[in-house]
């Protein structure tokens, strides 16, 4: 215990300064058919990530991005546990057959209002497993999107800045 | 002729009059008459019992009835608590048994013992000579046994449960024999006058062995461990009107038979008395929530159940007498002010629990627990009923049980200043398993709710299930009554029972009440159960407004589907069963709640490798019967292989016998002459 | 029924209320700048409480007024406690439910309605999370009630007024061995009642590791930020009781408003004190297996009865 708290104190703050807060709106490359304005959450929005057929470097991305060097919970973003808890969906990954259901579901069960964010090129047009046999399309096939991150994968930053146009933080 | 007299002969009569109805009527009106004059007997039972707790006396001697002694009764403060509430507990069942008795238990034998049960629980009480008591008794044995035999031609279990009932019921009553025997042989005679008057100049080891046989008789009949194994066998499967009647009038009457022999006639006793039957009490309770914890079958649960508030109730008994032993008068009179209050508590919710299963058991067919859920549709009163029932069954606020156990716990804390090394040890240990108990009982009654009523049908009978008809919904009515009154204002009974436990230890009343709060005299603690129950009333509607005017979205509560991860519906086999909600329970008692499990596998014929069905079963069974009564039955069972070979049809033989024993008759009176 | 009293409860439930959310905000930054992070302020909680007011409240299909009531009854049971116990004035409108038994079973009676709203979904996580819990609180209740049994041998009651102003009069008797051994062992029965670290992870998304949050999987918005709430209240009036049960100093005894804030003020600070050590321990520790939480219980048992042997030897 004593060792860990030694640690503790010489390693210090890990959380890189905020960059300047960007402005509330879509940013670029958002979907073009998405809601007109995003709905703001008063700088609070819980998120469930939905995996529907990523080779997880996404989520490995978005683990950087809710990593102590990043740290996007200090805009007000976290990840939960149950999309009923959520205002948010996260979804990587180009939808495969299996995950077309699944997803819908998942977008039924969160409330008013909700958001949902493609992560990564796979979400938003298949990137490089587009026309394999076993994807049904990207994501705005199955669920609205309002949000598009683009980038295989996206950097931990934007992943941070398009959150903080969620949370308006 | 005063009430109690009055209301003592009106029940004999309307008992008697109801029985011989249900002899006489013809089969459509039979169990309407019935179950009205055992209300009616109810009634009268309650008044006396009233009265005769308010001081009026009641006589009645009727000396040419049996040979030698005769028949005695008279009515004291402590027996009219356990008239009132044998009479409360039967006018509640009575009216239930009106629509319960529908499903095949019309029938002349069942109707017309039925009053007789009732009366001999009434009377037993009343008993004031030893003659009396066990005759009482065992009227009260052998009508219950005939109760529990009802449905014995439809399922085999009955009959099996009916023989344990009997053998146990019937040692008791040997056990019980033998100590009044021995009792009533070093005094005057068999009346209780004459026993209380011999009772401080016997010697103590007699009067040790009296308090210990008739404390074996008596706590087997309350469902003391170890010799508590008749009660899980017997409640589940008899009639839920017959259950009731047992759980909530005839197992009080075990604690009845401790308390007037050990504190009324007896006058008392040493500390080691009162320790054995405090251990013994604690162990009973957190052994018998222990296994209705883990119990899947809804009346075995309740059953169980029984044994653990009876424990409680010695408990109490035990820590009276301890006090009592060191002089702590008040604490003593306190003690046993929260033993007979949880006496009363315990027949309320016991009455509705039993109902409410016997109601489910007759919609659905079904008692496990594993079969039912989902009933709050089809049921939604005796669903009501259930939830209120298990409410004060585990002892939270604002429930019935609560406040009894508030005060055995406020007895039992104030006792560890002043009464010794022996109660320093004891009291934080009963404490504990108070504690416990309180905990198990929250998880066995969460379950059996739970589990039983909520969520999804288990089962398609249990899809199916209605609700029961007005009768049984009126029963479960006024039982449902007398819990929310217990619970909310246990100040109108309070009194009468703190003066009839200060009679019984010879003390000052130990508590005092005002409108709504209880008070305890000479110590310091207050409680108020009816402003508890308006703060959480007050608190939970502020709390609906408060939520209602911040929420802004007021639009939609949408029918939405149930969050099941996206993989697909959620079938009712998808839901936690009882045994799956018990099992971390089970596994942190594993030392005393192993379970056993059997795998049959059928391999396919043509190959060893394949498997055509796996057959699994799991059970965890009562450890006590396991340890004390297999082997004890395995030895009888084996004396009877050697006693075979004693008669094995020879007649030279048995001659042979007869003869050898007359001539060792006669040399061993010439050595001895 | 005295001014002091009608204010003393009034004051309290809105400090109560107010500060719950701000203590698992303070606890969460804790959290954050140990381990290196920035942290979302200590404003966050009531941010996500505002924003969950305005989403849509959600009845699925299959649930029923046991759904719909548990998470008032729960709130109904914190704001009970919050009012009767004594934590910013030592006479509450409502002492004679002041009783320490009695508040621990309101509680544990709302913990009880949560447990019956997770069998209600009939999904295998409600009655997953309703099993574990009702087990943790079934082998926590031995301990709780034991540590009440040495508290009032000293004092002669188990009113919480009783015992608080028996603080007062004689502050020596915090270092004696009863308050230390009741103390710990009360230490552990709150974590294990509230759900921390080492019990329940509180932030967790493993289904199979959840004890809370599996009862509260299903609901949403209104409801959601009512059992927020309420878990927060829940953490303040366990720690408040801790507090105050053993070292009362500072609570307002009578009613004149200079005291009532020192009450206040020194109140929020002892929660403080207590949340942000929680919040420390919490960073050192892992969660336990469900199986190896009774052996805590029972180490914390035995720190129980000590105290109890220990209130008696030295009476």
């Amino acid at each position: 215990m004593l060792s860990l708290w030694r640690k503790i104190r010489s390693t210090g703050r890990v959380a890189e300064p905020a960059p300047p807060a960007p402005a509330p709106t879509r940013p670029t490359g958002a979907a073009a058919d998405g809601p007109a304005a995003l709905p703001m959450f008063g700088g609070s929005v819980q998120i469930r990530h939905v995996d529907t057929g990523s080779c997880s470097g996404c989520e490995i991305e978005i683990g950087a991005a809710f990593g102590p060097v990043y740290d996007a919970e200090r805009y007000g973003a976290r990840l939960v546990a149950s999309p009923r808890h959520a205002d948010a969906l996260l979804v990587t990954g180009p939808v495969t057959r299996n995950m077309v259901a699944p997803l819908r579901r998942t977008y039924e069960a969160v409330p008013e209002p909700k958001v949902v964010v493609a992560v990564g090129d796979c979400a938003r047009n298949c990137g490089v497993f587009g026309g394999a046999y076993g994807i049904a399309g990207p994501v705005s096939n199955v669920v609205p999107v309002d949000l598009e991150i683009p980038g295989c994968p996206p950097r931990p930053e934007t992943i941070v800045a398009a959150l903080r146009t969620l949370t308006g933080r | 002729m005063n009430v109690a007299l009055g209301g003592l002969l009106t029940a004999l009569v309307t008992g008697g009059l109801s029985a011989l109805a249900g002899l006489l009527f013809p089969t459509p009106r039979r169990a309407t008459v019935v179950g009205i004059g055992t209300a009616a007997t109810g009634v009268a039972a309650v008044a006396a019992g009233v009265a005769a707790m308010a001081g009026q006396p009641a006589v009645v001697a009727l000396p040419q009835l049996l040979p030698l002694a005769g028949l005695l009764f008279t009515l004291d403060p402590l027996g009219g608590v356990f008239v009132a509430v044998t009479g409360a507990v039967a006018v509640a069942v009575g009216i239930y048994g009106i629509g319960y008795a529908r499903h095949g238990l019309r029938g002349r034998s069942f109707q017309a013992v039925l009053p007789l049960f009732v009366l001999s629980m009434v009377l037993v009480p009343a008993a004031a000579s030893v003659g009396t008591l066990l005759l009482c008794w065992e009227l009260m044995a052998l009508t219950s046994l005939l109760l529990v035999l009802a449905e014995h031609r439809r399922r085999p279990q009955v009959a099996s449960a009916g023989r344990w009932y009997a053998v146990m019921t019937h040692l008791g009553l040997v056990v019980i024999l033998i100590g009044l025997l021995v009792f009533a042989a070093n005094a005057a005679d068999g009346s209780f006058a004459a026993l209380r008057a011999a009772g401080p100049t016997v010697s103590p080891l007699v009067a040790g062995l009296v308090f210990v046989l008739t404390g074996i008789g008596f706590g087997s009949k309350a469902g003391i461990i170890p010799l508590h194994a008749w009660l899980p066998r017997a409640h589940p499967e008899a009639p839920s009107n017959v259950s009731a009647l047992m759980s909530a009038a005839m197992v009080n009457l075990g604690a009845y038979g401790i308390v007037r022999i050990g504190f009324d006639l007896l006058g008392g006793g040493p500390g080691w008395w009162w320790l054995l039957l405090l251990g013994l009490g604690a162990a009973s309770a957190i052994y018998g929530i222990l296994l209705a914890a883990i119990s899947t079958d809804l009346k075995r649960l309740l059953g169980y159940s029984t044994t653990e508030n009876m424990g409680l109730v010695l408990v109490g008994v035990g820590a009276s007498g301890l006090f009592a032993a060191s002089g702590e008068s008040t604490l003593a009179g306190l003690a046993m002010a929260a033993a007979l209050l949880h006496v009363i508590t315990h027949a309320a919710f016991k009455t509705l629990l039993f109902q409410s299963a016997g109601s489910v058991l007759a919609a659905t067919g079904r008692r496990d627990l594993d079969d039912l859920g989902g009933l709050r549709t089809g049921m939604p009163f005796t669903t009501a009923a259930f939830g209120l029932g298990a409410l004060a069954a585990s002892a939270l606020p604002p429930g019935a049980a609560f406040v009894s156990e508030w005060l055995l716990l406020q007895a039992l804390i104030h006792g560890l200043p002043a009464s010794g090394l022996s109660a320093a040890i004891v009291m934080p240990l009963a404490v504990a398993a108070v504690a416990l108990t309180a905990g198990l009982a929250v998880v066995t009654f969460v379950k059996a709710f739970g589990i039983g009523f909520l969520a999804k049908p288990r089962s398609p009978e249990a899809a199916a299930a209605r609700e029961s008809p007005a009768s049984m919904l009126t029963g479960m009515g006024l039982a449902g009554a007398a819990c929310v009154g217990l619970a909310l204002l246990p100040t109108v009974i309070l009194p009468g029972i703190g003066a009839v436990a200060a009679g019984v230890v010879g003390s000052g009343n130990p508590v005092v009440v005002d409108a709504v709060t209880i008070r305890l005299a000479d110590v310091a603690g207050s409680l108020s159960p009816l402003l508890l129950a308006l703060a959480l009333t007050v608190a939970l509607v502020a709390a609906l407004a408060a939520a209602r005017a911040v929420a802004t979205r007021r639009a939609t509560a949408i029918d939405a589907r149930l969050w099941d991860c996206g993989g697909g519906p959620l079938s009712a086999r998808m839901e936690y069963t009882a045994t799956s909600f018990a099992e971390p329970l089970q596994r942190v008692f594993d030392d005393v709640l192993s379970a056993e499990q059997d795998v049959d596998v059928t391999h396919v014929e043509e190959s060893r490798y394949l498997v055509q069905t796996i057959d699994y079963r799991r059970r965890v069974p009562d450890r006590i019967e396991r340890r004390l009564y297999q082997p004890v039955l395995a030895a009888l069972a084996g004396w009877g292989r050697v006693g075979r070979r004693l008669a094995p049809g020879s007649v030279h033989r048995y001659l042979g016998y007869g003869f050898y024993s007359l001539c060792a008759m006669l040399i061993l009176l010439v050595v001895t002459r | 029924m005295t001014v002091f009293g009608v204010v003393g409860v009034v004051i309290q439930l809105v400090i109560v209320v107010a500060l719950a959310p701000l203590l698992t905000g303070m606890m969460r930054q804790i959290r954050a700048a140990m381990e290196g992070r920035a942290g979302a302020g200590i404003g966050q909680p009531w941010r996500d409480l505002r924003k969950l007011m305005r989403k849509q409240p959600i009845h699925p299909r299959g649930t029923s007024v046991v759904f719909r009531v548990a998470p008032l009854v729960l709130i109904a049971t914190c704001l009970v406690v919050a009012a009767a116990a004594p934590f910013v004035t030592t006479a509450s409108l409502l002492d004679p439910i002041a009783d320490l038994f009695a508040v621990v079973a309101l509680l544990t009676l709302g913990t009880v309605a949560l447990a019956l709203a997770g069998i209600d979904t009939g999904t295998a996580f409600g009655g997953m999370g309703a099993s574990r819990e009702t087990t943790i609180v079934a082998l926590v209740e031995p301990t709780l009630l034991v540590a009440i049994f040495a508290l009032s041998v000293p004092v002669g009651s188990t009113n919480l007024g009783a015992i608080v102003t028996a603080g007062l009069e004689h502050p020596a008797s915090v270092f004696s061995p009863v308050s230390l051994l009741a103390a710990v062992a009360l230490v552990v029965v709150i974590i294990a009642e509230t759900g921390r670290l080492p019990v329940d992870n509180p932030s967790t998304h493993l289904e199979l590791t959840m004890v809370h949050e599996a009862m509260v999987l299903e609901y949403a918005g209104p409801d959601l930020a009512i059992i927020e709430l309420a878990s927060s209240m829940r953490l303040v009036v366990f720690l408040g009781l801790l507090a105050n049960l053993f070292v009362p100093w500072g609570i307002a005894t009578s009613g004149q408003p200079v005291l009532i804030a020192v009450g206040v003020a020194v109140f929020v600070a002892k929660v403080a004190l207590l949340g942000g050590a929680l919040a420390v321990g919490e960073v050192f520790m892992a969660k336990l297996r469900l199986f190896r939480v009774p052996e805590l219980l029972a180490g914390s048992f035995v720190l129980g009865l000590l105290a109890v042997a220990a209130s008696f030897v030295l009476a």
